[in-house]
């Protein structure tokens, strides 16, 4: 794989948000402004850069049993670095991203970055792949906040839109504004690359949560048979299968 | 300690339906809609999730209010609560294998998943930054507990429902799921004032 398409590919063929649908919680909820959702989206492609990069260069240190644990310890440290630098140098984001910005630990996107690619290629590789998917990440978060500020506010990056200022749509900045809007820019993702971009189970393997998005993936049986997508081992089992498809 | 009957009961019902964690404040929207596919699984997940917020509320208090508080060392909150998250996870899942097979078989499976569920961090966060005392957290950690089980079940129902639907082509899989969450959610509007109203804030 050449380094550009390592670059590339988490922009659009596997965007984290919209075509992976990785580490929703975030996305649907500071999206209410277009600077918040950039904030969000810088502070995480940071923690993507760091901890790409320590997994990168822990990747023959780290045993395999405990390398979840480790994981998280190098992931929350470099949230907490981010969540100290936004508050020292951006402290209005750092006042409405509030509680999102510890969470940063928990997105499932940093986790299956490390877990798919950084674990497994040199540090430089890594480092592109970590920009390439927060790139994605953050375009994906400015893109639906965008919609959702110019209709719910009338405003743009705080600038008032004349018409729409005086006629804003306020359920946009409230929570289901933001399910609509998701699902509407999915709906046109769907119709844009006509299934094209189909979602990429092998990515979602690294993630902790695979159990859940697994079944989630596996949408157009609705059975409701319990399948046994929950076992634990399971990620274990996707991350060979998506090295054998590799 | 202070004991307030009426404020918890206005924290546990606030928790669970004016500021439900899953459809007002987007915290572990993952599991809310990747297990929502049979009833079964979703009660699971929710006693599970409800589970661990209250056994990770009552142990990470304490380790703020007289560990991390007492010697200035608040900025590691995130790394200590998310290892105490993970570690406590394992420990709940080890003890009930070992003393209850049964209920172990029941909602074992799901443990693993919750370590990286952000609502039990973002609880357990937001008990500090509330500035709540312990019974309060211990309150908020089983109100959010059990609107996470009741968004479940809600929408659980919806699914099950929407298996039949026929929505337009793009609209298929996660956007209409998706679209029926928002509605969900705008239902939930309807618990706005509701407290103020029965306790007279």
């Amino acid at each position: 794989m050449s380094k550009r398409s390592i670059l590339t590919k988490g922009i659009i063929k596997e965007n984290p948000v919209l075509v992976l649908m990785l580490g929703l919680c975030p996305v649907l909820a500071v999206t209410t402004q277009a600077e918040n959702a950039i904030g969000m989206g810088v502070a995480t492609t940071f923690v993507l850069l760091g901890s790409n990069a320590a997994v990168s260069m822990l990747r023959n240190i780290i045993p395999n049993k405990t390398r979840i644990p480790c994981y998280i310890v190098l992931i929350s440290s470099f949230t907490t670095l981010a969540k100290m630098i936004v508050e020292a140098y951006a402290y209005p984001i750092y006042q409405s991203l509030g509680i999102f910005l510890p969470l940063i630990t928990v997105n499932c996107i940093i986790f299956a970055r490390a877990e798919i690619f950084a674990a497994k290629n040199k540090v430089t590789d890594s480092v592109l792949d970590a920009l390439g998917a927060g790139a994605g990440f953050t375009l994906a978060l400015f893109a639906i906040a965008s919609v959702r500020e110019i209709l719910g506010s009338g405003t743009w990056f705080g600038i008032e839109i004349p018409w729409l200022r005086g006629n804003n749509i306020s359920i946009f900045t409230m929570a289901p504004g933001a399910f609509i809007v998701l699902a509407a820019i999915l709906a046109a993702v769907n119709k844009i690359s006509k299934g094209a971009l189909a979602q990429s189970d092998a990515l979602c393997a690294g993630c902790p949560n695979a159990g859940i998005c697994g079944k989630l993936k596996a949408a157009p049986d609705e059975s409701g048979k319990p399948d046994k997508s929950y076992d634990s081992d399971r990620s274990d089992e996707q991350i060979q299968q998506s090295e054998e498809q590799r | 300690m202070e004991f307030d009957i009426k404020q918890i009961i206005i924290i546990i019902m606030s928790a669970a339906f004016v500021n439900n964690y899953v459809l007002r404040q987007f915290l572990g929207v993952c599991p809310f809609l990747g297990v929502s596919k049979d009833i079964k699984s979703s009660v699971g997940m929710g006693f599970s999730v409800t589970f661990v917020m209250i056994m990770a509320s009552a142990v990470t208090w304490p380790i703020q209010r007289y560990l991390l508080d007492p010697s200035g060392l608040e900025f590691m909150q995130t790394v200590v609560f998310i290892l105490i998250i993970a570690t406590l996870v394992q420990l709940v899942e080890i003890t009930l294998k070992k003393f209850a097979p049964p209920i172990h078989a029941s909602l074992g499976i799901f443990l693993p998943l919750i370590v990286t569920n952000c609502a039990v961090l973002g609880l357990t966060i937001s008990n500090i930054n509330n500035e709540y005392s312990f019974i309060m957290a211990i309150a908020a950690a089983l109100g959010a507990g059990l609107g996470f089980l009741l968004a479940m079940l809600l929408f659980t129902g919806i699914r099950q429902e929407l298996a039949n639907a026929n929505p337009p082509d793009s609209f298929k899989g996660m956007p209409i799921t998706l679209i029926s969450a928002a509605i969900l959610s705008i239902a939930f509007f309807a618990f706005e004032g509701v407290i103020e109203n029965i306790f007279g804030k």
